[in-house]
């Protein structure tokens, strides 16, 4: 009991590094995994083959390596220590963090929503330019809602994956979850309790983000879902 | 103080690098074939829906895929770090648990994580077999150990396959993680390495390549062998 009372709020002092550790390098990791999404389809060699070299190198090492190698070997560059911005970004643990996640998650984003865009059926592009759409426009209205309804699933999984990720930060002295719960059980020794406590924190945040996935799911595809009687009755009463 | 690659090549740490490199895929392949162990039995058991035994895999593949991979290496190595040096220690084996140790807890830990994995896939690679091909084996009076041997274990391995490339490809990658419980593997050596000589930057830009072939290489051959599984066109 003394335990629970020493550990819970501990660590969620954690959870709430964890959360914005993820939500930062989420924000970040989404956006630059949409644009090397969009860079796979260009004509230009060197636009797509950059994207892919991106995401070959970004998936086939340990996220560790990364972070170590941003933490750790990017400070012994000349040029970074001379710019003010970027020296800001790697001085510091937690901005290290996210700089890592977000270009990790990128790569599988970008994969993911790849996979997204090459389903859009290519008569609906067609129809869009045959319509006078520009570019954008088709992106925006045709090929990319259509991309994410069907990367949505598998994206909930890469958000879960990113969660647990976060936990590579406690490795740069960045107090999160995993970070206090390490500290608290060479304090205490009471290891499997301290485990047991962060790992509910843990899959409770998971389950959150996973409903959350689902009812965007839902909303975005209400088009598939049959009509329900009262609202058919209502329908037809409107005719 | 300017250092390069002939520095690491000098400082004999190539060599340390490849022998970390090796302990790496020796965790990784024991772990894989571990985890695929257990990964079928609980891959089994969870399609079968066995009485009470799925709901424990149920909760042991949730757990472990819900909880950071560096959270459950804690708590293996932590937790079991006191119990097996009494032991060790009370039958005089103090010298050797040290050694072998830390090898042993991350085999454990990470065969647990990619089993997990493993399950899922075969459980998904179990129920896409179509029933009536188990059902025609009944029918013609097959024992059940042939079903499984004939029928249900060949077409599980191919839908299971690309499946099993992706958990070797994470499996590989968490093996980084147990470096900080200290076993002497790539990441590990990249540490003391960049530690030692205060060159970071050339030392995980190495181990970044050494993982990059690895991951590579096994593609390769994961690829290779899928296109030997695939039906065969026309037969």
């Amino acid at each position: 009991m003394e335990l629970i009372q020493l550990a819970v709020p501990v660590l969620l002092k954690g959870l709430w590094m964890t959360l914005t550790l993820t939500a930062l390098s989420v924000a970040i990791g989404f956006n630059l995994g949409l644009g090397l999404a969009i860079m796979r389809g260009s004509d230009k060699a060197w636009v797509s083959g950059f994207a892919r070299y991106y995401s070959i190198a970004f998936r086939g090492t340990p996220l560790l390596v990364q972070i170590f190698l941003i933490y750790y070997g990017l400070g012994q560059i000349r040029f970074i220590h001379d710019v003010p911005t970027l020296w800001w970004v790697i001085s510091e643990g937690s901005r290290c963090a996210v700089l890592a996640l977000a270009l990790n998650t990128a790569a599988y984003t970008s994969e993911i929503l790849r996979g997204g865009l090459v389903s859009v059926p290519a008569g609906l592009t067609e129809a869009a330019k045959a319509c006078g759409m520009s570019r954008a426009m088709r992106f925006r209205r045709i090929e990319f809602p259509l991309a994410i309804r069907q990367a949505l699933p598998a994206y909930g999984n890469e958000l879960v994956l990113m969660v647990k990720g976060t936990s590579l930060a406690s490795t740069i002295t960045v107090l999160e979850i995993t970070g206090y719960a390490k500290r608290l059980m060479s304090q205490t020794y009471a290891i499997f309790e301290v485990f047991a406590i962060a790992g509910v924190l843990y899959l409770a945040l998971n389950l959150v983000l996973i409903s959350v996935v689902r009812l965007v799911e839902r909303r975005l595809m209400r088009h598939t879902r049959p009509v329900s009687q009262g609202r058919a009755a209502i329908a037809i009463s409107a005719i | 103080m300017e250092f390069g690659l002939l520095q690491v090549w000098e400082g004999g740490w190539i060599g340390a690098i490849l022998r970390g490199a090796a302990v790496t895929i020796a965790v990784g392949v024991a772990s894989m074939i571990f985890g695929l162990i257990i990964g079928t039995i609980c891959g089994l058991i969870k399609w079968r829906a066995v009485f009470g035994l799925s709901h424990l895999v149920d909760l042991y593949t949730s757990v472990i895929r819900g909880v950071p991979e560096l959270l459950i290496i804690y708590l293996l190595f932590f937790g079991s770090v006191e119990f097996v040096t009494k032991i060790a220690t009370v039958f005089g084996f103090a010298e050797l648990a040290n050694a072998g140790y830390a090898f042993f807890i991350t085999v454990a830990a990470i065969s647990a994580i990619s089993g997990a994995y493993s399950t899922e896939v075969i459980r998904g690679a179990l129920a896409a077999i179509p029933k009536g091909h188990i059902e025609a084996a009944v029918a013609l009076g097959l024992p059940s150990r042939r079903i499984f041997a004939r029928i249900i274990a060949p077409q599980m391995l191919r839908i299971a396959f690309p499946g099993i490339n992706n958990v070797w490809q994470t499996t590989i990658k968490d093996t980084a993680l147990v470096s900080v419980v200290g076993l002497q593997e790539l990441m590990r050596t990249a540490f003391i390495g960049a530690g030692s000589t205060h060159n970071p930057l050339i030392f995980y830009t190495i181990a970044a390549l050494v993982y990059l072939m690895i991951t590579l290489i096994s593609q390769v051959g994961f690829n290779k062998v899928e296109a030997v599984l695939s039906p065969r066109k026309g037969a």
